[in-house]
């Protein structure tokens, strides 16, 4: 009987990531700007995505998959817009992955869409190792949770593309420290752009809706 | 189905040992070498848990799961320095105290190599 130890150098999740890189390459083929919105349950997911949609309107035409646990209360709610949308449930499962997400593919109109917004499962850990095929990471924070989470949750404030504190109307009736939290972002991640919103007021919507929409026409190269 | 984060990464931890060692006609996995960076979150006992069910009557039926964890490091933006940022508090370089930097270990998340007969 020999032993004899037989080296192997594979990513763990390699199989996800040769999925997404599929879905990637779909969705680039469309034209299609996919963003994967990940936060922690009630940030304001769903609220900013339904504001988003209607700041687009006759801009931009959308699409969203829906990532839940159970139920589709986020997907009749953007369905009430007229906008296409595919819900996912996870079952229990704390994260969307790319085989998911690669079927929800499937069921939406992808040439009459400029956008797809991927709402993750209400998460701060696990969503961050599972690639989807999104070409935007962002992370939703928001005033009630607190400024300390970035801290707390380095691992997604350091990874994302894009940053949006929301319910900002909400900062007199609570101890938030803006400049903490600030700082704490920049220290994580230098480089992606953090938009201070409330999706109830509709303050900061203006400058992180463009944003978006200059993003969403990579091809254009205007002058 | 999914319930847990961690029992999807066990099954894609095990599906690549099985393919590994169907490959090299080994009789049977005795331990699986795994390199995990501390900033993906993911609970060694937590793995070794599902890997126990998941991996009865497999080739890879009572093999010990082996992590290496990896702490992270970062590299500051200002003067370069590579550290060890500090759990739980602001990342500043302790060299020349700038702000925050570029993460350049602790993502790791592999099978090394595994152990057969």
């Amino acid at each position: 009987m020999s032993f004899k130890t037989l080296p192997v150098v594979e990513e763990i999740l390699s199989a996800n990531d040769r999925i997404a890189l599929e879905n990637r390459k779909l969705l680039q083929g469309y034209g299609i700007l996919a963003v994967n919105v990940m936060a922690s349950p009630g940030a304001g997911k769903t609220s900013l995505i339904l504001r988003t949609i209607e700041a687009l309107r006759g801009r931009l035409r959308v699409g969203v998959i829906e990532g839940d646990v159970a139920g589709r209360v986020d997907a009749d709610k953007v369905a009430e817009t007229g906008t296409p949308v595919v819900q996912i449930n996870t079952g229990g499962g704390c994260h969307l992955d790319a085989l998911q997400v690669q079927n929800a593919l499937k069921k939406l109109p992808l040439d009459e869409m400029d956008l797809l917004f991927i709402e993750n499962v209400g998460n701060l850990i696990c969503p961050t190792g599972f690639a989807l095929g999104e070409q935007l990471n962002m992370v939703i924070a928001n005033v009630p949770e607190g400024h300390d989470k970035p801290i707390k949750y380095p691992g997604i404030f350091a990874v994302v593309d894009v940053l949006v504190l929301n319910k900002i109307d909400l900062m007199p009736y609570l101890d938030f420290d803006l400049t903490a939290f600030r700082t704490a972002i920049r220290a994580l991640n230098a480089g992606a752009p953090l938009f201070e919103v409330s999706c109830k007021t509709g303050e900061g919507l203006p400058a992180w809706v463009d944003w978006l929409a200059e993003h969403s026409h990579p091809l254009d190269v205007g002058p | 189905m999914a319930p847990m984060h961690e029992l999807a990464v066990t099954q894609s931890i095990l599906d690549i040992a099985l393919r590994h060692a169907e490959r090299a006609k080994a009789q049977r996995i005795l331990a699986i070498n795994l390199v995990i960076g501390e900033l993906t979150g993911f609970v060694d006992d937590s793995i070794q848990f599902y890997f126990d069910f998941l991996s009865r009557d497999t080739l890879a039926q009572g093999a010990r799961l082996v992590f290496e964890r990896i702490p992270p490091r970062a590299r500051c933006h200002t003067c370069r320095t590579e550290y060890i940022p500090p759990d739980s508090r602001l990342w500043t370089c302790p060299e020349c105290d700038a702000l925050g930097g570029e993460v350049i270990a602790g993502r790791e998340f592999s099978v090394a190599s595994i152990e057969i007969e």
